[in-house]
């Protein structure tokens, strides 16, 4: 045993996008954005963007509209509940089919 | 009060506590009053308010906050210190695993009372020993010099094996009771304790995620780097306790060469080369059994004192050595584990089990709750033990002393 090649005793790691794995594959029901129903997409200008600011895993991306990264979202629906237009629905993954998160390297 | 003088002075155990963090430069304290520690945080707290102690004294509303303070400031590099007792202990319990798993170098003084409920604020040692298992160094004080000596290289030892070190003294036996106290000039405290260098990396250019979800196995981590899992950090965790088993005695050398003071390292003793009998107590009432087994000598009993300093980790070979060859051993616990014996009877029947040379090991139970143990009961308890020896006994229930039922 002794250190890894972190070299590190501690749990200690850098912010990075899959960090903690590809919690994707924890999802039980998928956000579903209706673009048309967007408030930034209906001003066609970055506003709003409450999704983005209370995702609490950053896999919202700013924008016109706003991107959800399925690798990373783990489903946990509120991005739907903060949405002031309603834009965001949480739909079961059953209703999606099999779910292919999770395919790329083994984290 | 020069910084270069050696002053001799009389003070009670919290002083010689405060004190100690006075010296080792403290830079961040945050605790939370609870008889019987609280002159330790009024003392710091004066001490910051008046700018004598430059350092950052944070009030919080609890002592889960008082350990979390002090987690994030030794996380950030701060040397840290906090001081509590009981049920404020327990308040601690989550942080206290978290400080010890997290691996940061937290000093904290236990003013040792009784939990509640009934509510009781006097001494016995069941609160620190419910969190022996916790990842921290314990180490257990007999009187107020060793309290001011343990505090400072308690220091050296949690910041070279990055591990949190409680400071074990019996509250109101010593935490209000004033004795001689020599107190080392800074000088000496300076050369002895050099700064902490901390594991974590704090940097708003080089940011990490500190303490992150770590799951059983080893992972590739998002640069495609291999990281330990959870039982791979708990095995270094243990191994750092087991090299404390080192470390301690180090210190206390050091310590030695520095001041003329030693405190044993691991285990202390009294009168016990030619011991037959031998009395084992980790604090105060250890120096209670030096004036029994003096009494027990007059007696015509070859008895002695082993005295345990390092309670976490267990110094198993140090015991097994001292004790080989012995009759008989009666421990003196100030705790219980309910349902089954008091701890350290029950840890020293494990560390001498298939032992060839072992002593037949007896417990005694005293002191809970504020309980009056004296040098007469001690000595009873020692020769209620004996004659059980002598009819051929080698094992019973704990004996409680001074118990009315």
């Amino acid at each position: 045993m002794g250190t890894r090649e972190c070299g590190s005793p501690i749990s200690m790691s850098k912010p990075s996008a899959g960090e903690a794995g590809r919690t994707g594959d924890w999802r039980a029901n998928r956000p579903v954005m209706t673009a048309q129903a967007c408030l930034a997409v209906k001003k066609g200008e970055v506003v709003c963007q409450l999704c983005w600011a209370y995702c609490p895993d950053a896999c919202i991306s700013r924008g016109v509209g706003p991107v959800i990264d399925m690798e990373y979202c783990k489903g946990c629906g509120i991005c739907s509940e903060v949405c002031p237009a309603n834009a965001i629905e949480m739909v079961p993954e059953a209703a999606h089919g099999v779910c292919n998160v999770g395919e790329g390297s083994e984290r | 009060m020069s910084d270069t003088a050696i002053k001799r002075t009389v003070m009670a155990g919290n002083e010689a506590a405060a004190t100690a963090a006075k010296l080792a430069r403290v830079q961040v304290i945050a605790a939370y009053p609870i008889t019987p520690q609280t002159s330790v945080v009024e003392q710091l707290s004066a001490w910051v308010e008046s700018g004598e102690l430059p350092a950052e004294f944070v009030t919080v509303e609890s002592e889960h906050s008082a350990l979390t303070v002090c987690i994030t400031a030794s996380t950030v590099g701060a040397r840290v210190f906090t001081a509590t007792s009981a049920n404020g202990l327990a308040y601690m319990t989550e942080q206290v695993w978290w400080a010890a798993g997290a691996r940061l170098p937290i000093v904290m003084c236990i003013a040792n009372r009784a939990m509640a409920a009934p509510w009781n604020v006097l001494n016995d040692q069941q609160d620190s020993m419910s969190v022996r298992d916790a990842g921290w160094i314990q180490l257990y004080c007999r009187d107020n010099q060793e309290i001011l000596d343990t505090t400072i290289q308690a220091y050296r030892i949690a910041e070279q094996l990055h591990v949190p070190v409680m400071v074990c003294y019996d509250g109101f036996l010593l935490s209000h009771t004033v004795m001689p106290v020599e107190v080392p000039s800074a000088e000496q405290v300076d050369a002895y304790l050099p700064p902490y260098e901390p594991l974590t990396v704090v940097d708003p250019d080089d940011p990490r995620n500190i303490g992150p979800v770590t799951l059983a196995d080893p992972r590739a981590n998002a640069d495609g780097v291999s990281c330990h899992g959870y039982m791979e950090v708990r095995a270094l965790h243990q191994q750092a306790l087991l090299g404390a088993l080192e470390t301690i005695p180090a210190a206390d050398a050091e310590w030695s060469e520095l001041t003329g003071r030693e405190w044993g390292g691991l285990t202390w003793e009294h009168l016990l080369d030619d011991a037959e009998v031998v009395l084992v107590a980790a604090g105060s009432v250890g120096m209670q059994l030096t004036v029994a087994a003096e009494a027990l000598r007059e007696q015509g009993v070859k008895a002695g004192v082993l005295g345990i300093r390092s309670y976490r980790p267990f110094p198993v070979d140090a015991l097994r050595g001292k004790l080989a060859g012995r009759k008989l051993a009666l421990v003196f616990d100030k705790a219980l584990s309910y349902g089954n014996e008091g701890p350290i009877c029950g840890d020293l029947k494990a560390a001498l089990y298939g032992q060839p040379e072992a002593p037949v090991v007896f417990g005694a139970v005293c002191g809970l709750g504020g309980r009056d143990v004296t040098v007469e009961q001690l000595n009873d308890a020692a020769n209620r033990a004996i004659a059980d020896l002598a009819d051929g006994v080698t094992d019973r229930a704990a004996d409680w002393l001074n118990l009315h039922l």
